[in-house]
């Protein structure tokens, strides 16, 4: 059975192979040899998973070793797979969600003359992405993890004749790398501590070696989880991401890559569990950014955008989770599969918006659409009802359990990290409410383009509406499937453990208090978009709001002090490389022999002539070592 | 006696470059198909070589031996480890590939020009500078070394000053001035290097009373030659100052963007993947065996250099705005890596730099051909004039993507399987400097997607909507430095299993063990 684990990856890797080398003769079936290869990695994870159930829970890891890849002294690195719980989990949440935006994709780029390379590309990503998670050792796994940050790269940059796409493609790639930096690190200490970064061999040991440098790995890993999970203060680039195609948005930047960082921290747990400190900046990280992204969401009109915001704080809460230890981890990922459902949903069901909306994104421009498209209507609302936790809806049961796993860490930290949570909640089901009013309810605000085309809102055909119920169904139930019966929390806990923590609240009181927040954050949205009308044109607003918009002005610092100072740093350089260095070692050389009087003769046109000199010297030494040979 | 195979892997090209330069001038087309041929029999007696070699063996194997100058006992002396094996594999591979991408590079320019561009001239040039490479890699007499290390200055100097691009955006004359700047500086920064090392050629017989690289190597391990510590550091300084020129280390570096930048695209990859790699090669296998211990007195000298090397250039790269030159700044700071790893004195650094010399050679062939490519098309080397060209070329687009996600060592990329063995060598001896290395890692991405982003996307420039996407002929210089970069990215073991044998034994002759875990070291 642990054969098929390769045929997992080897299925996209095989389509992004075909789609992208197959030229245009695939144009006309490439989407389908796409979705088709998708689907088949789908149905490999389903048979492993039924593969594991029918194991008991100690014996549910599969490895696949394929060939040794790297051996220098007592440096090795094999192609190894490892599926255990967790990397199932993720199998299944990438290659079923994924197969579901591979067949939305089909009709949303129908269009597009570049469609079959489009599927190339999401093929590329999916074999990336199962490689990060089967991945046995880190140094495989880092693999994945560049490869995913190439697909988005690519996916990013797909409309890349557009100077945005292109340039926010660069950017993430570019921010992500600031964060591999960080894997890069961690690895490097774990092999000199340890001589190995395969898991077995480092989490085994972990107990044989001073907590400082485990600290120190712990806060490299949470570096790397930053950049491609976009938390503070690797953030900046998801915002701009959204320049990629929808489904790109919902596949990539807001169900399965950006949840990579979570990955990697649970995996690490044993790392983390005996790292407090890392665990506290992980805890950290989680809660600013809830807060951050949360914020960002509430100011952005750009529907995509908003969201963009609210995977960032999501995906904060689960980071938060993570740092929490064996306290969190299982709601940490737990979190992440209905997240994965409602956000890939909401994303999916903003495409079908913009698919009838002629490619508007500006949410004060949209508008009482839950007329003319009832189905992305009734789905997103779903994923509405799911992402704001609504009780009963997957949302609910997941986050509720973050925000009672982080009082139970207990303390002040217990205090201050819950309390950050709970203020999350009431912004969250604030800005989802702000999106969901403004895009399908109130007055129609839409207006003819500068080309004269007013928008003809229209539901999406039926390739894109199957995939949106579907996930609207995952949106609704799948957290009440994990939760009734502790099935999820069995299923994980032989991997990363559990504790219940030490909660100063009752999980009632913890219930009541999100139930407060979130009907706080619905009141105060219906309250100002709801009862009045949407301006069509943004109000200059409070600075707060403003700030928001600019994504707190992190960006504006990245600009003044990174790209300026690093344009004026680089100009500067080549000048003194120019001037200084080559003027110096020239000069020096002068010094001995004249060198620089000599090039300056060479650009008044003496350069032939003291070649040939040159020339003259170099042969003569030849000429006489041959001569000596006579002697 | 055996078959000299190694005289006869460096000697067959160098006929091959007599009779293609005695071609009649009429008939040109000949003349190239007789080098490209050179060129594969060349490969399939370095495949030859390749397959006779035994990791396991002895030390230097294929050995050849005869007495030359006998005064001097200079030796004709020839002999290949692990390393050198690895070299002459990557020399003879990539060297099909510079003639076919060059073909067209030294054809007579339109009537009315004035440049003279003997065709048969430059393909001989270039067979001459591979058989002076190959012997440079295959012997082991200092002296016989060091005639070939400066030998192939001449060929360099006459394909850098003699053959520029087609068309120069500042046109004929200016581009004339710069060719010749380019080719005497090249030739005046290697000449100096040189004779420093002549001086200290000359003062290591005067201390071994022989050239002889295995019997000094052995003389110094078990102590019947004696140096006396200033003695070994000066001759170390001079053997590594022309190393250093040749590779180039910063700040030695300047010569390296000129000719670069000048030189046609394929001359440009002969300079850099193939006769700047006789720079770092000589460090290994001179500089470490003959001077063990004035290696070690250098190291953290040379380590910072390296380091300043590693980020100085891609800073440089970054802020280029001439295709050629920001790979050759990339360049600057690949060969930092590659140093670095060398004097890590681990053995994943060294055998680590050996992989990155094989596959910096192979990624940067492919994006510096590829840019070639490009640069013929519309006549120009500056950034600034390209725009869009993903949406007329894309196969064109996408190999030079590739290329340039090798030159910034993605996983999965050959490049990264040597950028991390360095790394993590240097770490394990050196943190602080194995950490700072790898800001080179962001940098590399910024230069590359940056130069992508500018020529590539974007809305398409009026003068690049006509540019035809890459023809038969470029197709097969691309694919298969493409196939290889991820052969080697997922499977390095080929290169790895036949250099670690020489690095164990590099290592043993500089006295250095790897450290040890410290989980392991605590028990």
């Amino acid at each position: 059975m642990e054969n098929l684990i390769a045929l997992l990856i080897a299925a996209p890797l095989l389509g992004a192979a075909v789609l992208l080398v197959g030229g245009r003769r695939l144009d006309a079936v490439g989407h389908w040899i796409g979705t088709l290869l998708s689907t088949t990695s789908f149905v490999f994870g389903v048979i492993l998973f039924a593969d594991l159930l029918g194991k008991d829970a100690e014996h549910r890891t599969l490895t696949q070793h394929l060939w040794t890849w790297i051996s220098v002294g007592s440096f090795q690195a094999d192609v190894t797979f490892r599926l255990d719980q967790l990397s199932m989990t993720f199998v299944l949440l990438i290659t079923g969600v994924g197969s579901l935006i591979h067949l939305y994709s089909v009709g949303y780029m129908e269009h597009d003359e570049r469609r079959r390379r489009f599927f190339g590309y999401l093929n590329l990503f999916l074999a990336a992405m199962l490689l990060l998670v089967l991945a046995d050792n880190y140094l495989l796994l880092y693999v994945g993890w560049e490869g995913v940050g190439l697909a988005s790269y690519l996916l990013i940059g797909f409309w890349q004749h557009k100077p945005s796409a292109a340039t926010a493609a660069k950017k993430a790639f570019i921010v992500n790398r600031v964060g591999d930096m960080g894997l890069s690190i961690a690895i490097m200490l774990m092999f000199t501590t340890f001589g190995s970064f395969a898991f077995g061999p480092v989490f085994s040991h972990v107990g044989d070696t001073s907590e400082g440098k485990l600290t120190a790995i712990g806060l490299m890993l949470l570096l790397a989880a930053c950049g491609k999970s976009a938390q503070v203060p690797l953030q900046s680039w998801l915002g701009d991401a959204m320049e990629g195609p929808t489904p790109v948005s919902a596949l990539i930047h807001a169900a399965t890559m950006v949840t990579a960082g979570v990955y990697l921290i649970v995996r690490s747990s044993a790392i983390f569990n005996a790292a407090p400190d890392a665990q506290l900046a992980v805890t950290v990280v989680g809660a600013v950014t809830l807060l951050f992204g949360a914020i960002v969401g509430c100011a952005k009109d750009d529907i995509k955008k908003a969201l963009a915001g609210s995977t960032m704080s999501q995906i904060g809460y689960m980071v938060l989770a993570a740092g929490l230890g064996p306290i969190g981890y299982v709601f940490a990922i737990m979190h992440l599969v209905t997240h994965g459902f409602f956000k890939a949903g909401l994303f999916l069901g903003a495409g079908s918006v913009m698919h009838g909306m002629n490619d508007e994104v500006d949410m004060r421009r949209y508008g009482g659409l839950r007329k003319y498209m009832p189905i992305t209507f009734i789905t997103f609302g779903l994923g509405y009802l799911a992402i704001i936790g609504f009780p009963g809806l997957s949302g609910f049961f997941s986050k509720d359990k973050i925000i009672e796993a982080a009082f139970a860490k207990g303390g002040t930290e217990g205090w201050i990290l819950g309390g950050a949570a709970l203020l999350g909640a009431a912004i969250t089901a604030f800005y989802m409410t702000r999106v969901m009013l403004m895009t399908f309810f109130g007055e129609k605000r839409w207006q003819p383009d500068e080309n004269g085309n007013e928008p003809h809102p229209h539901e999406s055909p039926k390739v894109m509406t199957i995939p949106m119920v579907v996930l609207a169904f995952g949106s609704v139930f799948a957290g009440g499937l994990f939760s009734f019966g502790d099935r999820f929390l069995d299923w994980l806990e032989p991997v990363t453990g559990h504790s219940e923590g030490d909660s100063p609240l009752s999980a009632g009181t913890v219930t009541g208090a999100t139930m407060v927040c979130l009907l706080i954050g619905v009141g105060l949205a219906y309250a100002q978009y709801g009862r009045k009308p949407v301006p069509a044109v943004a109000p200059r607003g409070s600075l707060l709001t403003r700030a928001a918009r600019r994504d707190l002005l992190q960006d504006d610092f990245n600009h003044v002090v990174l790209v300026r100072g690093g344009e004026h740093l680089t100009r500067s350089l080549v000048y003194v490389d120019h001037t200084l260095v080559d003027g110096v070692v020239n000069g020096t050389a002068a010094t001995f022999g004249g060198l620089s009087g000599r090039l300056r003769k060479l650009q008044n046109g003496f350069a032939r002539s003291y070649a040939v000199s040159m020339f003259g010297g170099a042969a003569l030494l030849v000429a006489a070592t041959l001569l000596m040979r006579a002697v | 006696m055996s078959f000299p195979l190694l005289t006869a892997t460096a000697v067959l090209p160098a006929v091959g470059a007599v009779a293609t330069a005695a071609v009649p001038a009429s008939r040109r087309t000949a003349a190239k198909w007789l080098a490209l041929l050179v060129t594969l029999a060349t490969l399939a007696l370095a495949i030859v070589v390749l397959v006779r070699f035994d990791p396991d063996g002895a030390r230097y194997q294929l050995t050849e031996s005869h007495a030359w100058i006998k005064a001097f006992g200079v030796r004709y002396e020839l002999g290949v480890d692990g390393i050198a094996v690895a070299l002459i594999a990557l020399t003879a591979l990539l060297m099909p590939f510079i003639v076919l991408a060059g073909w067209h590079d030294a054809d007579p320019l339109e009537t009315g020009s004035r440049r003279w561009r003997p065709t048969q001239g430059f393909f001989a040039l270039i067979l001459a500078v591979e058989a002076m490479v190959i012997i440079s890699f295959e012997a082991t007499d200092v002296f016989l070394f060091y005639i070939f290390f400066e030998a192939m200055l001449i060929p360099m100097y006459f394909l850098i000053g003699g053959f520029g691009d087609r068309a120069h955006e500042h046109g004929e004359e200016v581009a004339s001035t710069q060719r010749s700047y380019a080719a005497v500086k090249f030739l005046l920064y290697n000449l100096v290097g040189g004779l420093i090392m002549l001086a200290a050629v000359i003062g290591l017989y005067v201390v071994a009373g022989n050239f002889s690289l295995q019997e000094i190597a052995q003389a110094r391990a078990n102590g019947s030659l004696d140096m006396a510590t200033n003695t070994e550091r000066w001759l170390f300084l001079g053997f590594f100052f022309a190393f250093a020129v040749k590779a180039p280390l910063w700040p030695l570096h300047t010569w390296l963007p000129n000719a670069m930048g000048e030189a046609t695209a394929p001359v440009a990859v002969l300079i850099t993947a193939v006769v700047d790699k006789v720079g770092t090669f000589a460090m290994l296998r001179f500089c470490l065996q003959l001077f063990p211990e004035a290696s070690k007195w250098a190291t953290p000298a040379i380590l910072v250099l390296a380091l300043i090397s590693i980020v100085y250039g891609a800073l440089l790269a970054v802020g280029q705005r001439d295709i050629k030159r920001l790979v050759a700044y990339a360049s600057i700071s690949h060969f930092g890596f590659i140093i670095m790893g060398i004097f890590a004195m681990t053995t994943q650094g060294q055998s680590g730099a050996t992989l990155y010399m094989v596959n910096h050679g192979i990624s940067t062939a492919a994006l510096m051909l590829v840019a070639g490519f490009l640069i013929s098309r519309r006549g120009s080397r500056l950034i600034a004039d390209y725009g869009g060209v993903q949406k007329v070329a894309p196969v064109l687009a996408g190999t030079f993507l590739i290329g340039g996600l090798a030159t910034l060592s993605l996983p999965g990329l050959a490049p990264f399987v040597s950028e991390f063995l360095v790394l993590v060598g240097t770490f394990t001896r050196y943190p602080a400097i194995g950490i700072i290395a790898t800001f080179g890692i962001v940098l590399a991405a910024l230069y590359t997607l940056v130069l992508y982003q500018r020529t590539m996307t974007g809305p398409v420039k009026p003068e690049v909507s006509a540019m035809p996407d890459l023809r038969v002929r470029e197709l097969v210089v691309v694919a298969p430095l493409v196939i290889l970069l991820i052969f080697l990215g997922v499977y390095p073991k080929p290169v790895t299993d036949i250099v670690n044998p020489a690095v164990k034994q590099t290592m043993s002759d500089v006295h250095k063990t790897d450290p040890k875990p410290s989980v392991e070291a605590a028990k």
